[in-house]
């Protein structure tokens, strides 16, 4: 910068630098929304935030059960406000073994006269257990659409990993809670609503 | 000393141009003339000041006693007659979501940044203006555009009462699920202005300090506002556009049905609070570092001395805004955060008291053995530190996760960040502001006057807010316009406090007026040896434009 008239001489150096910085700003809100699902995959990969873990058949069927190890499992079921369904385990606790496949049933009815699709959130506490508890398969993966009046009995197919003994963080915890909310999906949340005023 | 044949007293045919101002309205409507715009941010930063503070006393009116006493009439007088309790409630929410919003988006970031950001960073480093000065414009005229919008929002619906009553946090559910009405959506549209106007002003000062700097003005030797200025642009570019992203989306879960907070939807109301901290603490260095950066200039012209350790406060800066990157979970320690990850946060978070402790030491280093006069910016600049140090104690405290599960959400935490920010940012502007006015208006405040406002403001303002941390340890928490009997000895304390401080703003504007109306004349260098960056080598005010023929920085000239 040596001309008399700096202004016209840096010019296009001021446009590039300003694109340049333009793009770093675009390029910080990608990187916000990226978060998302970089969060999602996080949260699945760590049990961050009590997530628990997802196993195929294949995967469990490596898994050995531990001898002489049990652990209890708890049972918690909630429905989002407003929802006409009875949603309860059918048994609120279980002792398991670990590493070994087990099974728990959970009952839905709609109490409703109209059919109502849910969608099922879950959680896991304590949290540091979180990605040791893993299903095989469960009702939350998919949406469950209940008719008029019906009843379900729901499964959830799950084993404790051994590896949790070898954490330090987790391996003193003596029962691990799995909770369940139903929410209706966005398209039935109208009719919940009118069922609500009903 | 810098050389320039720029004085304003030169002049000749060249020059002939150089006072030649535009109509009233292309001036100030229109302007891209950088000084002009730099007085525009100036004076809304004060007009919102007066909202933000006024709205601060009645919070502090509210809290003297137990009970809910003065809502109702604040309600009144917003025109919802006859409300609700839970209504009124819900005012005390918008109250406490202004406030924050104004103070920070609108007050702070404006006065620093904008104000004399605008006015300082070209003179300093020689340039005749910003980079982009039509750009400039835009950036003042969207932050206005911002207010507002967010000015709009307690006249409408926001859920349990009219305005948005979601905490500047905005943190989902309350804000999307909980809080129905158009109230909100204003408060956030209003974030989402004010944004991308800083965003822009951002980009401005990057290409202008990186590409526009005088012959002879390398890195190495830029003020340390200036510095101060590029580390706060790379802070806004990195953190405004997440929570742009941040807010956006809880814009279109409001709106358009999306569920990124919503668990219904397999979305997390706690990512929320990631990217709102990854972008909020940022934002607080975003808020100090210019005013770090004000109080080195001045602490420097005071003893006439350079900056003792200049390179040191550069890169403590830069480290400041590095490590400030990588800290945002210890706003988020009572969210179920492992051990391991919260040991980390503690970790990183004292981490900051590094380079922060450099720059207190490098200041008092910088008096040691100087000749010091105790200008009223100076005065204001040691008071400056030694208040920013008791709020920066505080926060090395709260960095533990430990204690911070007892006193999260209580009053020690807000006694913590209004120690670092209205004691800390707002001293900073005001030692800038009596450093610059008599060169940004061409006269003379009364010092006299400047004194006593800092007198009556340190009182009122440590009376204000120390006690906040006695309710804090004593678990009184924050956010309720109610609280128990026994926590009302410090509120009460803390009430007359800012009646103290109020009429220290009486007194500061006392001062403007007197030195728009009668102040003396002031001339070029006013504060004489010891100011010796480049806007002292111009008139006060500076001509329309400076620096026709750039000056050229020997390679003897310190800082």
């Amino acid at each position: 910068m040596t001309a008399a008239s700096p202004s016209l001489t840096s010019a296009p150096r001021n446009r590039r630098v300003g694109l340049m910085a333009a793009g770093v700003a675009l390029w910080m809100l990608a990187l916000g929304y990226a978060a998302v699902p970089l969060y999602r995959i996080f949260c699945q990969a760590t049990g961050y935030g009590g997530t628990p873990a997802r196993a195929s058949e294949i995967q469990a069927s490596t898994v050995r059960e531990l001898a002489g190890r049990t652990i209890s499992i708890r049972f918690d079921s909630n429905i989002e406000n407003g929802m006409p369904w009875h949603f309860a385990p059918e048994r609120t606790t279980q002792t398991v073994k670990i590493g070994a496949r087990s099974l728990a049933l959970f009952d839905a009815t709609n109490n409703s006269d109209h059919a109502i699709t849910g969608a099922a959130s879950y959680n896991i506490e304590p949290e540091s257990a979180a990605r040791y508890f893993t299903k095989i398969q469960c009702f939350c993966f998919t949406r469950q659409t209940l008719k008029a009046h019906e009843h379900v009995r729901m499964p959830v197919i799950f084993y404790v990993d051994p590896k949790l003994i070898e954490d330090p963080d987790a391996r003193d915890v003596t029962q691990i809670t799995l909770s369940y909310t139903f929410h209706p999906v966005a398209a039935d949340k109208d009719a919940v609503a009118k069922g609500v005023t009903k | 000393m810098a050389t320039t044949t720029d004085h304003h007293s030169a002049h000749g045919d060249v020059h002939a141009h150089d006072d030649h101002k535009p109509g009233f309205f292309s001036r100030w409507f229109m302007s891209t003339n950088h000084k002009d715009i730099g007085t525009l941010y100036l004076i809304f930063a004060i007009f919102a000041g007066i909202i933000g503070g006024a709205i601060s006393g009645i919070m502090r009116l509210e809290l003297d006693h137990p009970g809910i006493q003065v809502l109702a009439s604040v309600n009144h007088f917003l025109g919802v007659t006859s409300a609700t309790m839970d209504q009124n409630l819900h005012l005390w929410n918008v109250l406490i979501t202004a406030h924050g919003l104004i103070m920070v988006f609108f007050m702070v970031m404006p006065a620093m940044i904008g104000g004399f950001g605008n006015w300082f960073v070209p003179i300093m480093i020689g340039a005749p203006d910003m980079a982009f000065p039509r750009m400039n414009n835009i950036s003042f005229w969207l932050t206005v555009a911002g207010f507002c919008s967010l000015m709009i929002s307690p006249f409408v619906p926001g859920g349990t009462g009219n305005g948005a009553g979601i905490g500047w946090t905005a943190y989902a559910p309350l804000s999307t699920s909980g809080s129905q009405g158009p109230a909100v959506d204003f408060a956030i549209f209003s974030l989402h202005l004010a944004g991308a106007g800083s965003i822009m002003g951002a980009i401005n000062f990057i290409t202008t300090i990186l590409n526009m700097r005088a012959p002879g003005m390398t890195l190495h030797k830029m003020p340390l506002f200036v510095w101060s200025m590029l580390v706060t642009a790379f802070l806004l570019l990195l953190a405004l556009p997440v929570l742009a992203a941040a807010i956006t989306m809880l814009i279109t879960d409001r709106n358009f049905g999306t569920t990124f907070f919503d668990a219904s939807g397999g979305g997390d109301p706690v990512l929320f609070q990631h990217l709102f901290w990854f972008f909020g603490h940022p934002e607080v260095y975003i808020m100090i570092l210019p005013g770090f950066g004000m109080i080195s200039q001045i602490v420097s012209t005071f003893s006439k001395k350079p900056v003792f350790g200049y390179l040191g406060m550069a890169y403590a800066m830069v480290a400041i805004g590095v490590v400030g990157f990588v800290v945002w979970a210890h706003h988020m320690y009572t969210t179920g955060l492992s051990e391991d990850v919260k040991m980390y946060f503690t970790t990183a978070t004292m981490v900051i008291a590094v380079p922060t402790g450099i720059k207190i030491f490098s200041w008092i280093a910088t008096m040691w053995g100087g000749s010091i006069s105790f200008k009223s910016p100076m005065v204001w600049a040691i008071g400056f530190i030694f208040l920013f140090t008791v709020g920066g104690v505080t926060g090395v405290v709260l960095a533990n996760g430990g204690i911070d599960d007892n006193v999260q959400d209580t009053y020690y935490v807000v006694g913590h960040f209004h120690y670092v920010l209205s004691l800390g940012a707002v001293t900073a502007l005001f030692a800038g502001f009596y450093y610059w006015f008599p060169k940004m208006s061409g006269r003379w405040h009364s010092e006299l006057l400047s004194y006593l406002h800092f007198a009556v403001f340190f009182v009122g303002v440590n009376l204000i807010f120390f006690p906040m941390h006695f309710l804090g340890l004593q678990g009184m928490p924050r956010r309720y316009p109610d609280y128990a009997a026994a926590f009302e000895y410090w509120n009460h304390i803390s009430t007359i406090g800012y009646k103290v401080m109020a009429a220290s703003m009486v007194i500061f504007f006392v001062n403007i007026i007197y030195a728009l109306v009668a102040g003396k004349k002031a001339e070029g260098n006013y504060w004489g040896e010891g100011a010796n960056t480049l806007e002292w080598t111009l008139s006060s005010p500076p001509p329309f434009h400076q620096f026709e023929t750039l000056p050229v920085i020997g390679d003897d000239d310190h800082h």
